[in-house]
């Protein structure tokens, strides 16, 4: 009896029992089966992560090992960061459901059974070795996702919100779908390991080039960089409050996850003639990205909606970490992601509670009226910096690798382009912090399109006179993660070793097909003094730009009228874009995916 | 094995995309997306087919017939499953939509816009 299968049996199980019992449970009795699960999924790939970390290894499912170097059976690959990525989506998910106990005032166990399932796809997605396997794990978690995004059904933007998500990301699995034939049908394999090993020494043909573009896209449109992004901000503004949690905190983390792994195992050995052409692509996508989201971010008013566009930006600088092609890129992602993770999950958490509280997000609507909840908004403007990437927090030292790595690559711009991110983000949030529990500010603003939006979703239980403390412990006790992660010793240079052996391919191939674990010897970095400064910088600048946005009104009077103008324009065109209207969306999906395919074929071959 | 299936994958593939980005009405921009999705399995079923190949069923053929690829079946197989659950789900929003929009035009859609 081997543990590996049961972090996916057992939420699996457990939902099916939540369901077949759910007429006769009362709701405490679901929120501690949920709890007590998620719980135990946590036990358990935390003794994976344990084992692994010591020795990756592969499982085969129902025995089926590989004859003779050849793959019969499906194999979870386990190596510590799957196995990390695992465990933490499972603390999220407990973290969530304990926050929902008291968030939903009426929640049956078909939520718990929805959020137990979305674990289980979460938790393969992140261990299995197998890329038909992955994509299965991609739709479970997807279909699931769609549901808890339309769980409040009778409320209108939910239902739209539900139907853009689940039609951008179908569309998305279908172009994996096709990549992966496209590579069975050139390798007659669909164990990773086994594919790399067959495609390894031979160079990048069209074939290959356009399945690799048809994975990239499917899984970025899960990750939501631009211009597939479109659905994040639609399903994070309209979702419960403790779902946004999982999707920002680490669903569309995974889709990043996918792309790092297929790019590793499979596609690094054709294409090493052509790493530098590939860098400059993703690190282009990346850089829009990070900016589009980080604008977007700054723009917006309703405040689910500046999150999610917050986290768009933050993919755009996961994709450019991913894109500099070396294992300290990785390591500095796979250490943002845990910061941020936290952070964006509190963060949720905190603008849950304005809903629970006062029944409005809008910022403006808001002003002033959070003063009663002054531990609320010091949290929240903590997640603000924590964004921003204040040093010793967590993502700077994230940060701080991707920096390093950045400057490794000969990309000396990129650094600044991740400041200016952390600045538009933490930005943003820092000024909702002052203007809501504060009052800092105006209080009105003339765009009333969104705020009526933001109005009219109510997610059916605000107007609580108030707070449960256990809603406010949670997200502080996310918060108080966030900052203290990174300094842990030894948990930045293990995710950095971790990440030196996930991007060692050769070495994939013999511990997953041969059961042989040799890597490379690896280094760990340390923090240099230049960073200090970019994040102090960083965290300067998104106090600078708050407090400019919230007091600055007569200094931006006297700016010129001309570029003003032309601003708001340019910024008008962006948001006309997001225009809530599906057939758009994937216009703008096609024209992306035709438009990378280009660009890759043009430049890889 | 010819090139004309894959040519019908491709198609299926564009033309399903067209029908989601132009359509007015959201059943039909549901039933757009199984016609994508048609073309993968077009795609997956063109890559396992084998000339004068038969079902690779081995209880009423000797082990040795030539037969077509049965994974790549298989995964056609999940993929109807995933589109069935997928298809179901989202007609269900469209009744919701229908309901609450009263109306099934994306352009009438309008609770989300930026």
């Amino acid at each position: 009896m081997h543990i590996t299968a049961l972090p996916i049996a057992v939420p699996l199980l457990g939902a099916a029992a939540l369901i077949a019992i759910r007429p006769f449970a009362s709701r405490w009795f679901d929120d501690l089966a949920g709890g007590a699960i998620a719980a135990s999924v946590i036990t358990l790939c935390a003794l994976l992560l344990a084992r692994s970390a010591r020795h990756p290894f592969a499982y085969w499912m129902g025995g089926w090992r590989p004859s003779h170097s050849v793959t019969i059976g499906i194999s979870f690959s386990i190596d510590p960061l799957g196995a990390g990525l695992a465990t933490f989506a499972a603390v999220l998910i407990a973290a969530s459901l304990v926050y929902a106990w008291r968030y939903f005032d009426e929640v049956d166990g078909l939520f718990h059974a929805l959020m137990l399932i979305f674990l289980a796809a979460m938790v393969g997605f992140a261990l299995t070795g197998d890329l038909f396997n992955l994509v299965v794990f991609f739709e479970l978690m997807s279909a699931v996702a769609y549901a808890l995004t339309a769980y409040k059904i009778e409320e209108r933007g939910p239902i739209q919100g539900a139907i853009n998500f689940a039609i951008s990301n179908s569309v998305g699995a279908y172009a994996v779908f096709i990549g992966i034939g496209l590579l069975y049908a050139r390798t007659g394999a669909l164990n990773m390991a086994q594919i790399g090993a067959a495609l390894n020494g031979h160079r990048a043909d069209a074939l290959v080039i356009v399945a690799m573009t048809l994975l990239f896209v499917g899984f970025l449109t899960k990750a939501a960089a631009v211009p597939v992004h479109f659905w994040l901000a639609d399903a994070h503004a309209v979702a419960p409050a403790p779902v946004c949690v999982l999707f920002s905190g680490v669903m569309v983390e995974l889709g990043i996850f996918a792309v790092a792994r297929i790019y590793w195992t499979i596609f690094a050995a054709p294409l090493a003639p052509h790493a530098d052409e590939l860098r400059a692509i993703l690190v282009a996508l990346g850089t829009v990205t990070a900016l589009w989201g980080g604008v977007m971010c700054f723009a917006q008013r309703h405040i689910k909606r500046l999150l999610a566009f917050s986290t768009i930006s933050h993919v755009g600088m996961f994709v450019c970490g991913i894109g500099l092609l070396s294992a300290k890129g990785l390591a500095g992602v796979a250490t943002y992601v845990v910061g941020h993770g936290l952070t964006k999950a509190a963060l949720f958490m905190l603008a849950g509670i304005l809903l629970y509280r006062l029944d409005d997000i809008d910022e403006f609507d808001l002003h002033g009226r959070g003063r009663a909840m002054p531990v609320v908004g010091v949290l929240f403007a903590i997640g603000g910096l924590s964004l921003a990437a204040l040093p010793v927090v967590t993502t700077f030292f994230g940060k701080s690798l991707l920096d390093g790595a950045a400057l490794d690559a000969h990309y000396r711009w990129l650094p600044a382009l991740f400041v200016v991110a952390s600045v538009l983000t933490g930005g943003a949030v820092l000024r909702v912090a002052g203007r809501v529990f504060v009052g800092w500010g105006a209080a009105r603003r003339r765009d009333e399109a969104q705020a009526e939006e933001a109005r009219e979703e109510h997610e059916g239980n605000g107007g609580h006179d108030r707070t449960p403390p256990l809603m406010v412990l949670v997200p502080a006790v996310l918060l108080l993660a966030a900052v203290v992660v990174g300094l842990i010793p030894g948990a930045v240079p293990g995710i950095e070793l971790a990440a030196a052996h996930f991007t060692d391919r050769a070495a994939y191939v013999g511990w997953v097909l041969h059961g042989v674990v040799h890597f490379a010897p690896a280094a760990t970095s340390h923090v240099e003094g230049f960073d200090y400064l970019y994040a102090a910088g960083a965290t300067a600048g998104a106090l600078g730009l708050a407090a400019l946005t919230l007091f600055g009104a007569p200094l931006l009077q006297r700016l010129p009228a001309m570029p003003v103008r032309a601003s708001t324009a340019a910024l008008g065109v962006l948001r006309e874009l997001h225009s809530g209207h599906i057939g758009d969306y994937i216009a703008w999906w096609t024209a992306g995916t035709a438009a990378l395919g280009g660009a890759s074929l043009i430049l890889l071959t | 094995m010819t090139f004309f299936p894959f040519a019908v994958a491709v198609w299926l593939f564009v033309v399903g995309l067209y029908g989601v980005v132009s359509s007015r009405n959201l059943v039909r921009t549901i039933l757009s997306l199984t016609v994508v999705q048609s073309g993968t399995y077009v795609l997956l079923l063109g890559i396992g087919y084998r000339n004068g190949g038969q079902a690779p069923i081995y209880a009423d053929i000797p082990a040795v017939s030539k037969a077509v690829d049965p994974v790549v079946q298989v995964l056609v197989l999940v993929d109807v499953v995933v589109e069935a659950t997928v298809t179901a789900l989202l007609l269900a929003l469209a009744i919701q939509a229908h309901k609450r929009f009263g109306s099934l035009d994306p352009h009438e859609l309008r609770a989300l816009r930026d």
